[in-house]
């Protein structure tokens, strides 16, 4: 299951995913979430609700983050969950997606992570 | 929920692959060449661990892991597969087992199932690799910088992989292969190559994209990293570059792979396999030839490996033949549709109902004499015909099945009672009635056992009997002559008819001093209450052994032959009816009414008038032979007066043969069988009813009951004594 769940923070629209982001749902999340951000024109979308990524969600993320720069726009992946990280890290994927993580207990190595 | 249907699906396909892994553990032992048997196991480990992933159950994937991680070390020949650890791994086997069972009835972990795998996993401890620590998640790969590989940059294995498009979909997770490398060794550099990632509305959210270059500092062989990936080969691309490759290697490497020459020498040389100079030197120098080869050139990957001399050839054509044997196996997986057994019951009732509605409109039409209505019923009951057929042997299972729990069991309890026993089974894919075997496979297990414990002799009797140590049991099925036999053979210490004898007295069964045959005595051992057993073991000996085994065989329609040599075994032969529900019927009739006999017993007809031998014993002379015969008019007791011409129809069940004097000969048809009521259960000689297509009601015939009346020396039938035995006390 994934919900998503609009909200704003700082005057800033944000899209939070809660749930599993795998193959099981990735073919709803493809239509939902670009819908979603484009509907608040959302720039942000909030991962700390993640409970599970598997590649296809990883292939997702990085569709959504491709789709939005080819479109002149930019998506922010914010608040990954550990299962994200974990992720992320093992596919050495965190610099292709070049945003921010930031954890607790924060590794050195990623809290600057930007490019 | 549909994820709930998936994993049933995944318990029930655990439930299989753990058979499968039973199977070959316990094949295992004899097995000269146990190679196959161990990938076997271990794919089934493999797979279970991966699929109870996908579902997050995390105490099969932890107990999984371990135990797989035991069996890639005997894959790798890095320990060797004793008893114990076959015992061992029986238990994880079970212990799994009753994992999925939990998992099936929603609960994930007990205390009492977590107390068993930490057991279990303490015991497998020993066989793990340096000091045994038990590594309870997959190993989470650390971020390695790629120059802190020590020890030159030649060290690691470099693997490409371009996962296919339908991994995903498939079930796969390549995160899952990167994982597992991670216990096999450790990963210095990882790059993901994710360039095939469409943008816009190109995108199929469940196609894998993925790429990866990687490499893995590991002592494993190529072997082993190449059945990490067993399941996602097909259609994946995967190029192994081993350790200490030639410069040149890797460039021809690079270009054999579809992306950009730059961006896969740039990881190579992060990767620390070559350095930039390298790169640069054979990137330029070999561009022309590039060119001139075209853009095929070391697309295939056999090639490729054959041309690194990575790997000679005939193991490039195992590869592949494996590879192809196991799409085969797939392919036909692909073609199995579970049904619920209840479902092809009904099934087969229905067709029953047809065959008797089918019949009666053919006798219908057969009374109006009208041409195309006849026409017309005929090819209706030819597609009956064709339908009862199929439909009958939908719930044909091979035996094979059976026979191989039979394998974990005289493994059991050979090991209890201490004695060394090797099973054979023969026959496995004679297939019979499901119902029928269900219903055999208790009676098989008490035969079972009771030749483990009273059949095959202790090893100092056999020694001294100058008999091979190791007992032999033997499972045995095939077809006969419209029935199945099912023979379990023993080389032990046969049965010993003056025990016996003796024993049937004490217990009242037979009056002292009664002459009896051997095949009699031997077939006392199945009267209730028969229990031969010096000491009442654990197995058996609680006296409710072979009369329930009779009693259920009896039931099937069965029958029980007992062939016994005295200290040089025994073999027990259980005959039994093909299918319980519709049989090829041939009808006889004596005065007014139509008796059926199964037309596969039925040998031939004849006149009874010249073969008559003597009308007193009844006896009748077949071509020289004596053939015993019945009428069945007296049998059945039947008013009236016989013909003047009788037939006699000859039957054989098993091994005898017996003529039944019948007046008429009605001719074959095909008829449902409709069980009895209990009342009738004490005749003799019938088995059962069915309706004929003009309503009436025609008994069928028991025939092994029939031949054995006429078989009995004083011909039973005017006495009509109340069992099969000979006249005891009472």
């Amino acid at each position: 299951m994934l919900t998503y769940h609009a909200s704003q923070k700082d005057h800033q629209p944000i899209l939070s995913l809660t749930g599993v982001l795998t193959i099981y749902t990735v073919a709803q999340a493809r239509q939902e979430i670009p819908a979603r951000l484009a509907k608040r024109k959302a720039q942000v979308l909030d991962l700390s609700g993640i409970e599970e990524l598997d590649t296809a969600g990883a292939q997702l993320l990085l569709w959504l983050k491709r789709d939005a720069s080819s479109r002149g726009t930019e998506l922010a992946l914010a608040h990954h969950s550990p299962a994200v990280v974990e992720v992320l890290d093992l596919l050495r994927l965190t610099a292709a997606f070049g945003d921010t993580i930031l954890l607790s207990p924060p590794s050195p190595s990623r809290s600057h992570h930007g490019s | 929920m549909d994820l709930d249907k998936v994993k049933q699906t995944f318990i029930l396909e655990a439930r299989e692959l753990l058979a499968a892994m039973e199977e070959a553990l316990l094949g295992i032992e004899e097995d000269l060449n146990p190679g196959e048997s161990i990938n076997a196991m271990f794919r089934a480990v493999h797979t279970i661990k991966g699929s109870a992933g996908l579902f997050g159950l995390d105490p099969i994937v932890r107990f999984s892991h371990t135990v797989e991680s035991v069996m890639d070390r005997v894959r790798s020949k890095q320990i060797s597969l004793d008893p114990t650890l076959v015992s061992l791994l029986l238990e994880c086997h079970d212990h799994l087992a009753s994992l999925i069972t939990s998992t099936q009835e929603g609960v994930e972990e007990t205390p009492e199932s977590h107390e068993g795998s930490q057991r279990l996993l303490n015991q497998l401890i020993p066989y793990l690799e340096g000091n045994g620590v038990i590594e309870s998640t997959p190993v989470r790969v650390a971020a390695q910088p790629s120059g802190a590989s020590e020890g030159g940059w030649n060290e690691c294995w470099h693997l490409s992989i371009r996962f296919g498009p339908d991994v995903l979909r498939n079930g796969m997770d390549p995160l899952s292969f990167v994982r597992y490398l991670g216990t096999l060794g450790k990963i210095v550099h990882l790059a993901s190559v994710v360039e095939k990632l469409p943008r816009g509305e190109d995108y199929d959210p469940e196609t894998c994209y993925l790429g990866i270059e990687l490499d893995l500092d590991t002592d494993a062989d190529r072997q082993t990293i190449e059945d990490v990936f067993e399941f996602v080969r097909e259609d994946s691309e995967i190029r192994l570059l081993p350790p200490h490759s030639k410069v040149e290697e890797y460039i021809a490497f690079i270009r054999a792979m579809p992306e950009d020459e730059r961006f896969l020498g740039e990881i190579l040389v992060a990767g620390g396999c070559i350095t930039t100079k390298d790169l640069e030197e054979a990137l330029r120098t070999q561009k022309a030839e590039t060119l001139e080869d075209g853009v095929i050139h070391g697309r295939l990957i056999g090639t490729i490996l054959i041309e690194d001399q990575a790997v000679p050839p005939p193991v490039v054509a195992a590869a592949l033949d494996k590879q192809k044997k196991f799409q085969d196996r797939q392919a036909q997986e692909m073609k199995v549709v579970k049904v619920q057994a209840d479902k092809l019951d009904r099934l087969v009732d229905l067709v029953g109902e047809l065959v008797i509605a089918g019949a009666s409109a053919n006798a219908m039409a057969v009374q109006v004499h009208e041409p195309r209505l006849l026409e017309a019923t005929t090819i209706v009951n030819k597609l009956v015909e064709e339908i009862r057929d199929n439909a009958l042997s939908l719930r044909m299972v091979q035996i094979g099945d059976t026979f191989n729990r039979f394998r974990r069991i005289v493994r059991d309890v050979s090991q209890e009672m201490g004695k060394s026993i090797e099973l054979e089974l023969h026959g496995g894919d004679t297939e019979l009635d499901k119902t029928i075997v269900e219903k055999l496979s208790d009676p098989l297990m008490h035969i079972v056992r009771n030749a483990i414990d009273h059949g095959i002799e202790s090893l100092e009797v056999r020694r001294a009997r100058g008999k091979p140590d190791t007992g032999s049991l033997s499972l045995n099925a095939f077809h006969d002559s419209g029935s199945i036999v099912i023979e379990v053979a023993d080389d032990g210490g046969g049965l010993n008819k003056a025990k016996i004898l003796k024993k049937a007295v004490e217990r009242g069964i037979i009056r002292e001093g009664a002459e009896l045959s051997d095949a009699e005595i031997t077939s006392l051992i199945f009267e209730p209450g028969f229990s031969t057993a010096e000491a009442i073991t654990k197995l058996s000996g609680r006296g409710v052994g072979m009369d329930v085994v009779r009693q259920n065989i009896d039931e099937l329609r069965g029958s029980i032959e007992l062939e016994s040599y005295e200290e040089a075994g025994t073999t027990l032969r259980i005959r039994l009816p093909l299918t319980l529900a519709i049989i090829d019927g041939f009808r006889v009739g004596i005065g007014t009414a139509s008796y059926v006999l199964p037309l596969d017993l039925v040998i031939e007809c004849l006149d009874l008038g010249p073969f008559l031998e003597s009308e007193e014993n009844h006896l009748i002379n077949l071509r020289g032979e004596v053939l015993p015969f019945l009428r069945l008019r007296e049998i059945f007791r039947m008013p009236g007066e016989p013909p003047t011409r009788e037939r006699v129809v000859v039957v054989q069940y098993g091994e005898t043969r017996a003529g039944l004097v019948v007046d008429r000969l009605m001719g074959e048809f095909q008829t449902v069988i409709k069980p009895l009521g209990n009342l009738f259960k004490q005749v003799r000689g019938v088995g059962g009813s069915t309706i004929l297509g003009s309503g009436e009601v025609a008994l069928i015939l028991d025939v092994p009951q029939l031949i054995q009346l006429a078989s009995e020396p004083s011909s039973g039938l005017r006495r009509r004594p109340a069992t099969h035995l000979p006249p005891t006390h009472s």
